[in-house]
């Protein structure tokens, strides 16, 4: 889960280059946009989720 | 706009005067670090804060000065879709070429001055991301791997992202390139320092873990209170004369800022810190029924955090509602990380400095007064804020993470048991006063 959520992380960001990269200025552009960043706040969870200890019984 | 290193006498020397203050932010952080932590690790969070500024120094000396540059100098330039990309910084390294000793004895040239200052700025910046991951890993990181941690982080991770947003990078440059307003605008580093400390802060505590005894068997966290409530709210005082200084200094010399925006920069710092603070007080005494000394600290600094991005750029009332809405953040991430996620953040690093400065990124794209014709700078804060979480937390996590493999982060059972103090230092930092037992004992 880790894993995924880095490469979430990062295929975020990959997006927003190829949206530079590749689209016109206006409306798609902010598109992209959001849904790179929705794409990477999907990654955050996974990689915030897979630092849960599993039995925090650390006392 | 007027091109950085063009600056007049006037900005110069206000400049000066800017970055000889901002090191006392520095100083605030180092303060609040220590206080929030526990009394056994009080001396071990001051050094290892000198140890972040001395490393940071040494590091930005080598190279991450040169990895940063500054707009118009030497750097990297590859070509995408026909548009120049610039991407790292070509300097030379050990600050050569910094000065110009040419007419030696007649004194350096008025010229060589703003360099100058960018290299002393290019150290304070990078110390003070550098200080952020302290309070983070507090009561359980140890100095060696804080020292190693640093020297990653002034050398590739901060001066990466500095350049992009400071040295002409291409995120300064997504107005030019592809019509996005100003292209990414940080004035006083709310992303360079604030948000790369701040998702450093977040990749060492997820890699060391919650201390010993945070959590119970059920999950459940313990409240460990910081030690010395004065220290960290004086500590909140101070960082406030220096993020003046770090925002203005900023703003005169990476955005080129007319000298008369210095006292719109003091005054925005300065509401939405107040804004924050009293938004946070007001919430923990209608939750708790008391104000929350270090929630409340958290704020503040949540407050300066987020105004620095935008400090030359927003109107007043704008900055008071940035700084009241940041410390709304501040309480919610302290508590999703807390309860939720089980992420022991003993000095609100994360909450403070990465969400303040992800919040204060935004910002300046909602409410940013910037010259007519400029649309498009809500993107290319968006396209800012996408580079952080997209690339710098998988790069400093597995910077890090690379590190923790090589050498352990996080110190022993035994040395966490008897306080980082004694451990690693041989000695407490108030050997006159009796330690409560209990303390030991958890």
């Amino acid at each position: 889960m880790k894993i995924t959520g880095f490469l979430l992380l990062v295929a975020g960001w990959a997006l927003v280059l190829a949206d530079l990269a590749l689209l016109r200025p206006a409306g798609p552009r902010g598109l992209f946009l959001l849904a790179a960043i929705a794409v990477e706040v999907l990654g955050l969870v996974l990689v915030a989720l897979s630092h849960r200890p599993a039995s925090p019984n650390r006392s | 706009m007027q091109t950085p290193f063009q600056l007049s006498e006037i900005q110069l020397a206000l400049c000066l005067v800017f970055v000889l203050l901002a090191p006392l932010a520095g100083a605030g952080v180092a303060l609040i670090n220590a206080g929030l932590g526990r009394s056994r690790n009080a001396a071990h969070a001051m050094v290892a804060a000198l140890c972040v500024i001395a490393i940071a120094t040494c590091v930005c000396f080598l190279c991450g000065r040169a990895f940063q540059g500054y707009p118009g100098g030497p750097a990297h330039v590859i070509a995408i879709a026909g548009k120049p990309w610039n991407w790292l910084g070509n300097d030379a390294w050990f600050f050569r070429g910094l000065v110009s000793f040419a007419g030696s004895g007649t004194g350096i040239p008025l010229r060589d001055a703003p360099p100058v200052l960018a290299a002393c700025f290019a150290i304070v910046c990078s110390g003070l991301a550098g200080l952020i991951p302290l309070g983070s890993g507090a009561d359980r990181w140890r100095l060696a791997a804080i020292c190693s941690s640093t020297a990653l982080l002034a050398g590739i991770t901060f001066p990466l992202f500095a350049h992009w947003c400071w040295g002409g990078g291409w995120l300064a440059q997504l107005g030019v390139n592809y019509g996005m307003g100003r292209g990414y605008l940080d004035a006083g580093g709310a992303g360079p320092i604030h948000a790369v400390g701040g998702l450093t802060a977040l990749a060492i505590t997820w890699i060391v873990g919650p201390r010993r005894g945070k959590y119970s068997h059920d999950g459940m966290p313990m409240a460990i209170p910081g030690h010395d409530a004065v220290v960290v709210l004086f500590g909140c005082l101070l960082a406030f004369v220096g993020w003046v200084g770090l925002n203005a200094a900023g703003a005169l010399l990476f955005v080129g800022v007319e000298p008369g925006r210095v006292a719109l920069i003091g005054l925005n710092t300065l509401l939405g810190a107040a804004a924050a603070a009293l938004v946070v007080a007001l919430i923990t005494r209608v939750r708790f029924g008391k104000p929350d000394a270090s929630l409340t600290a958290n704020g503040w600094m949540s407050g300066l955090v987020a105004g620095s991005a935008g400090c030359a750029f927003l109107p007043p009332a704008a900055a008071f509602l940035v700084g009241l809405l940041a410390g709304v953040l501040v309480t919610l991430a302290v508590e999703l990380l807390e309860l939720r996620l089980s992420v022991d953040d003993p000095g609100g690093a994360i909450s403070a400095h990465a969400v303040g400065g992800l919040w204060g990124v935004l910002a300046v794209g909602l409410f940013g007064r910037l010259e007519a014709g400029t649309p498009g700078q809500l993107l290319a804060q968006g396209v800012g804020l996408a580079t952080l979480g997209g690339f710098i937390l998988p790069l400093t996590y597995g910077l890090n993470y690379l590190l923790n493999r090589a050498t352990p982060l996080r110190v022993s059972q035994e040395g966490e048991h008897q306080g980082m103090d004694l451990h690693e230092l041989g000695a407490g930092a108030y050997p006159e006063f009796v330690t409560h037992t209990e303390e030991f004992m958890r």
